[in-house]
């Protein structure tokens, strides 16, 4: 596996080896020394357009954790402030002998250009790219997704996960609010389809994109049928941007409040799913808006723990890029390069 | 005006708009003589250029191609093009006049800045140069320029364009389209509706839904034309359409001219034939404005050209530096070049499928865009004895590997790159002066005889 650019064409094969390969960098880092030597010597640059605090120490916590030398290259105090284009930046860090690459970046196919305009031959690993994806992102909510609800992890994380090798067949997955500009969105449906499960996007008319309907998913204008009716496994929030209401005669919704009442995630909207279900946001959340204190702290919120297990997909994407195996994630189903893992 | 030429061509066995073969005289900047061939008398010393002996299937003739719609950069940007480049590279097209759209730095709003580019073209000397003039100043929107003024210029401005930026304002739109009525002048109308469009990157649709780029949607073109039309058939003026793009701007412009209402409409060679499906890769060589549309749409303008709905077919060559384009989606230039892509891209869409003539050819790649332009008293005339000698001869049989580092043009960014186009331009000929010859561009001699040094730059 080169690159990990994108969740659509990814096939299922690949994405079960990165599952699995995240449960057994998982089971590592419990131990007191989380430390393993398996990329001495690489050199993995994040570089990282967007101001992000967590997807940047998920991925050098997880670099460090491999023993690969991180650098760091973030827009503020470096060179693309003075107007660097992406191409010579890729220049300076293929000079530079960079093993992988981790961009984050603002514009949508800056992670493909980065792996494909020839201007650089390092690994790319997609930390997110405009509305476009955040690949690790949707293999970490699928990873927490399949512990609890496959692999018998209870909601307090304890319990052996015995979901190894598994997909995530039969399972309803509701994924709710700004659907128009999420990477995570987009990441999450591919991904959850190929998996097996059965995905429905919530949202106001205003935040899903036209276009939708070649995706693998269902849509819903209404939140709180989709909790009665539909009976989600796992209902996860997405983070409405602040700037997306006050837009004026361009805002996406009237006011908070109706977004709130209509979309927000909260203890009432809770009680409706099964007992077996999980509430899940890739953060940073906005409480208050798009989910209640109430519901984000709740026992069967496993926001937090999705953080932990971003650790352990990026180890695991990191490694099955870097480790030189290439037969152990060459795309199996997608003849595509570009969407190829 | 340039001087006529003072070498006398010979062609032999050329095929006017497809037809049966001709011998035909080029002298003294005009047609001098045209018959079956062997009929001909040639003068002694001509220069002959035919096929093969002049057999029956030889080459195509054109009256000279005329584009309502190239971007010359010059003045502002002239690391991307300059006059020169641009129109040496429309001669080696198969063009013989060109408009230069107003959006240069400064804007082509005033009578001075529209003189120089006009002048610049006459320097040139490749293709006629017809500088469009900018409605409003510095395309700002907001205030008319001196469309008068530039009218009575030396450049006689007829085309007036904010191009790459659509008059959006309603009122000013319809003052525009009433001044113009004096010196029976056309507003050509880049159909965007800016709000519609913020942000916008590409077309809107299933493409654009999973690439995660912003919309472009149809109907931000179609409600603005909507509208012009309906402007145009209240105050009784004439109105034309730039780059139309969707198959929805075709229905209105099949409606507007069913209720008689005087409007014309062009079409680029990339929106007959490229699709959104080509931005998956993010390459910007693809993002252009309007944006590459659904194959259902390509279809639509094709339909809507070979009928007639669509007058004309534009390049809107606009050819960027490489930097504008070696970068992110987002960052990148609107824009691609075609003025030497254009004809191969009209044959292999409209004529090898067996849906236009060459005659169709000629009518909507030159007689059409001088009508509109108001330069048919010298432009897209008539192949017939007396007239000026603008011709375009073309193979129809050889195909071209399209390389955008091998253009005439000052810039790379052809889509069409690693493709291979039907049709090339064999001859071009200004006036009776070939500007091409054998396929490649005649450099070394100014229309007023002198040497140009530098003549590649």
């Amino acid at each position: 596996m080169k690159h990990l650019l994108t969740t659509q064409g990814l096939s299922k094969d690949d994405a079960i080896l990165l599952l699995d390969t995240s449960a057994q960098m998982a089971a590592t880092q419990s131990r007191e020394n989380k430390k393993l030597p398996t990329l001495r010597g690489r050199t993995v640059v994040n570089l990282f357009y967007e101001d992000s605090t967590r997807t940047r120490i998920s991925f050098e916590t997880a670099a460090k954790r491999l023993s690969a030398d991180v650098i760091n290259f973030s827009a503020k105090g470096s060179s693309v402030s003075k107007g660097e284009s992406l191409k010579d930046t890729a220049l300076t860090l293929h000079a530079m002998g960079a093993d992988a690459v981790v961009v984050r970046h603002s514009a949508s196919g800056a992670a493909h250009q980065l792996a494909h305009a020839g201007w650089l031959d390092a690994g790319v690993l997609n930390a997110g790219d405009g509305m476009h994806q955040h690949p690790t992102q949707a293999l970490l909510d699928a990873f927490t997704i399949r512990r609890h609800l496959v692999g018998g992890v209870g909601h307090d994380g304890r319990g052996a996960d015995t979901s190894a090798g598994a997909d995530l067949a039969g399972l309803r997955i509701a994924i709710v609010g700004d659907v128009l500009h999420s990477r995570v969105a987009r990441s999450n449906v591919y991904l959850l389809h190929t998996l097996g499960a059965e995905v429905t996007l919530v949202a106001p008319p205003t935040l899903v994109p036209v276009g939708v309907e070649t995706w693998p998913c269902r849509v819903s204008y209404h939140l709180d049928e989709t909790l009665e009716q539909w009976q989600p496994d796992a209902v996860m929030m997405l983070r409405v941007q602040r700037e997306r209401m006050s837009g004026g005669s361009g805002s996406f919704f009237p006011s908070p409040m109706e977004y709130s009442r209509k979309f927000g995630f909260d203890a009432r909207r809770l009680a409706v799913l099964p007992d077996h279900a999980i509430v899940m946001h890739p953060g940073p959340m906005n409480r208050g808006l798009e989910i209640s204190a109430a519901a984000a702290d709740h026992p069967r919120s496993v926001i937090v723990e999705q953080v932990a297990n971003g650790v352990a997909v990026r180890m695991a994407a990191l490694y099955l890029l870097l480790s030189g195996d290439d037969s152990a994630a060459t795309p199996s189903t997608s003849t595509d390069e570009r969407t190829a893992l | 005006m340039s001087t006529p030429s003072t070498t006398t061509y010979v062609l032999r066995g050329v095929r006017p708009y497809g037809a049966d073969p001709v011998d035909m005289v080029l002298a003294d900047g005009v047609i001098a003589a045209l018959g079956a061939p062997g009929t001909v008398e040639v003068p002694d010393g001509a220069h002959e250029i035919g096929p093969d002996g002049g057999s029956a299937d030889g080459y195509v003739l054109l009256p000279g191609l005329v584009d309502l719609h190239t971007h010359l950069r010059e003045p502002g940007r002239e690391d991307a093009e300059t006059v020169f480049s641009g129109t040496r590279a429309a001669a080696a097209g198969g063009f013989t006049a060109v408009h230069a759209m107003a959006n240069t730095t400064p804007t082509q709003d005033t009578a001075g800045v529209v003189e120089q580019v006009y002048r610049l073209g006459q320097e040139a000397g490749w293709v006629d140069v017809h500088p469009v003039g900018a409605v409003t100043v510095g395309l700002g929107g907001e205030k008319l320029a001196e469309l008068g003024a530039m009218a009575d210029s030396a450049a006689r401005v007829r085309v007036f364009s904010d191009d790459g930026k659509c008059v959006h304002d309603p009122v000013l739109m319809r003052r525009a389209l009433e001044y113009v009525k004096a010196f029976d002048g056309v507003v050509a109308q880049h159909a965007q509706e800016p709000r519609l469009t913020e942000g916008a990157q590409m077309n809107e649709g299933v493409v654009s839904a999973q690439i995660g780029l912003t919309g472009w949607p149809a109907v931000a073109e179609e409600s603005i034309i909507a509208r012009d039309v309906l402007l145009a058939e209240h105050v009784g003026s004439r109105l034309h359409v730039c780059h139309l793009s969707t198959a929805g701007s075709v229905e209105i412009i099949r409606w507007a001219k069913g209720r008689g209402i005087d409007v014309t409409a062009e079409v680029t060679p990339h929106h007959l034939v490229l699709t959104d499906e080509l931005a998956r890769d993010y390459d910007p060589v693809f993002k252009v404005n309007p944006p590459l549309r659904t194959a259902r749409d390509v279809e639509a303008v094709r339909e809507g050209l070979a009928d007639g709905t669509i007058d004309i077919v534009a390049t809107d060559h606009a050819p960027h530096p490489v930097e504008d384009k070696d970068c992110e989606w987002a960052s990148a230039a609107f824009g691609m070049t075609g003025l030497e892509t254009a004809l191969s891209v009209v044959q292999q869409t409209m004529v090898d499928t067996g849906r236009m003539s060459w005659a169709d050819v000629a009518r909507v790649l030159s007689e059409n865009p001088a009508r509109i332009g108001r330069i048919d008293a010298a432009q897209g005339r008539p192949v017939a004895v007396g007239e000026p000698a603008n011709l375009t001869l073309v193979d129809p049989r050889a195909t071209r590997a399209i390389d955008g580092r091998t253009q005439v043009t000052a810039s790379a960014n052809t889509p069409f790159a690693g493709m291979e186009l039907p049709g090339r331009v064999v001859a071009t000929f200004l006036r009776g002066r070939a500007t091409v010859l054998d396929g490649a561009v005649v450099d070394g001699a100014a229309p007023d005889g002198k040497t140009l040094e530098g003549a590649t730059r």
